[in-house]
């Protein structure tokens, strides 16, 4: 069974259409990055998945459960961190991982809160407001907060955007190393063509809502006669139709 | 229901009480001020009034009596107003938490916070002006449980605004308290009021208990049956609430609002 299935998925606004008739899947131990340009529709996407926005359309599930009827139980074995949802700033690091650790009904957390401050090296922070760390300081702390409950699908939206190279690197690792132990899936979105060919087992290319493109993404570039990922990605972001499939 | 999760949300405030002195200061700073100035004002009516007649239980017991509705109500709208400032609403409803549980957890702040305020309010009331509304016994406790839903519930109805309108509805939720004031009959038996504004009394249940208040001072009698019509009050009103707020939640989940919120997404 997929850790995520998505079946024919839409969303409307008025008359404009933010996603049209989407469908993937994405397994246990798989990493799958959701790519396209700025308002391709990954983050309406990801919400979706998230139960934070209805679908007009389509069906969502996580392990099999339903997200539009099992929401909670769905969305327990679920987590993510974006760059767009930081963690309170007005609560220490620590704090803020015990809060989500009751939240999540996380059972062990007197280990797993330590755990996630030495591996997202947070521990000289631990007892620091989130508010007041540095923007890659509050990624690694929401990448924290995202695998609290050691999720069956993590959903990452540009989960390095803000880190160095350095940490960037050591962050992939661990995402890496976690889905590959076979604890969940993960979909992951970056405007990091270099870093999504390195990390992905698979790539789809979002324009206008719709998916143009699905693939190896070592593979998928020559396929399509372009050098690389971030090639095939500026043709697909210039001229949607050529590559319509 | 996962309780776990509910006490989640009251602990995550009660860390914010904790560690910050202004935000704990609040829940005393205005009731204990209600307190002496309505207490000073009393004590002079009284200096003037007929001799035979206190103004202390008739007013100041209402006063206490209504600030602490007010607390609770702002004990339910303020953890959620964290939220909204530290824009944690994303974090919190693309978890597995309930719109139950987080309102469970809202009013179990609520608990806490106005009960810390009444307690307050009630010592300096006895201290300074030895109104120990306590003494009423069963009558006060009667009192305090209907001002108490009645409150969480107005608290509801105020986070559904603010979440419908957005970050910047936040002012309507202060003055609420004040627009009801003149309705419920704190300072005055409701028989002044005008029949239409009457109408609207009748159907708010702290009208129930300061006309009952009164009814004990002046009259030393109760009539429980109108407790009992309040609280039949209060919980269609908290019923209503929560679909308010249900309906809210599920209409900014259609359109996005939670996913995007901000002042700027509701322009």
């Amino acid at each position: 069974m997929p850790v995520l299935q998505v079946d024919h998925l839409f969303k409307k606004y008025g008359d404009t259409e933010a996603v049209h008739d989407v469908s993937f899947k994405v397994g246990r131990g798989e990493i799958v990055g959701l790519l396209g340009p700025n308002g391709a529709g990954k983050t309406t996407t990801i919400n979706m998945i998230l139960g934070v926005l209805e679908p007009t359309g389509g069906s969502i599930s996580i392990e099999g459960k339903d997200v539009a009827r099992e929401r909670s139980k769905a969305l327990a074995r679920t987590n993510f961190a974006a760059v767009y949802a930081s963690l309170p700033g007005n609560l220490t690091v620590s704090q803020n991982l015990d809060v989500f650790s009751r939240i999540y009904d996380v059972k062990n957390t007197k280990e797993r809160i330590p755990k996630l401050l030495k591996d997202f090296d947070l521990e000289k922070f631990a007892d620091e407001k989130a508010g007041v760390l540095s923007s890659g300081e509050q990624t690694r702390a929401s990448l924290a907060k995202a695998m609290i409950n050691s999720p069956a699908l993590l959903l990452l939206d540009e989960p390095t955007a803000s880190l160095d190279p350095s940490t960037a690197q050591i962050i992939r690792e661990r995402i890496v190393d976690y889905a590959k132990s076979g604890a969940g899936g993960v979909l992951w979105t970056s405007h990091n063509m270099y870093e999504v060919t390195d990390v992905c087992d698979r790539v789809l290319f979002l324009s206008h809502g719709k998916i143009l493109l699905e693939g190896d993404p070592k593979g998928l570039p020559h396929e399509h006669h372009k050098k690389d990922l971030e090639e095939l990605f500026i043709a697909i972001a210039r001229e949607p139709l050529s590559l319509e499939l | 229901m996962n309780f776990r999760r509910l006490f989640a949300i009251a602990y995550r405030y009660f860390i914010l009480l904790r560690d910050n002195f202004t935000r704990s200061f609040q829940i005393f700073v205005w009731a204990l001020l209600d307190t002496v100035l309505w207490g000073f004002i009393t004590k002079y009516l009284d200096s003037i009034g007929n001799p035979g007649f206190s103004f202390v239980p008739v007013i100041l017991g209402a006063v206490t009596l209504w600030a602490f509705m007010s607390r609770a109500m702002q004990g339910v709208s303020t953890p959620f107003l964290e939220d909204v400032w530290s824009r944690n609403l994303l974090n919190f409803f693309a978890s597995p938490l309930t719109i139950g549980e987080y309102l469970g957890g809202l009013i179990l702040a609520s608990i806490c916070t106005s009960a810390l305020g009444l307690f307050a309010m009630t010592l300096l009331a006895a201290w300074l002006f030895g109104l120990a509304l306590w003494t009423l016994g069963t009558v006060f406790a009667a009192f305090v449980i209907l001002l108490f839903i009645f409150g969480v519930g107005l608290g509801v109805i105020a986070i559904g605004i603010v979440l419908r309108l957005g970050p910047s509805a936040e002012w309507f939720v202060w003055p609420i308290p004040m627009i009801l004031t003149p309705f419920v009959g704190v300072y005055y038996p409701i028989s002044v009021l005008p029949l239409s504004m009457q109408l609207i009394s009748r159907i708010l249940a702290p009208t129930y208990v300061f006309e009952g208040l009164r009814g004990i001072i002046e009259k030393q009698t109760l009539d429980w049956g109108a407790l009992g019509l309040a609280f039949a009050l209060d919980i269609i009103f908290l019923g209503l609430a929560y679909a308010f707020f249900s309906y809210i939640y599920r209409r900014a989940v259609h359109s996005g609002a939670i996913a995007r919120y901000s002042a700027e997404s509701f322009q």
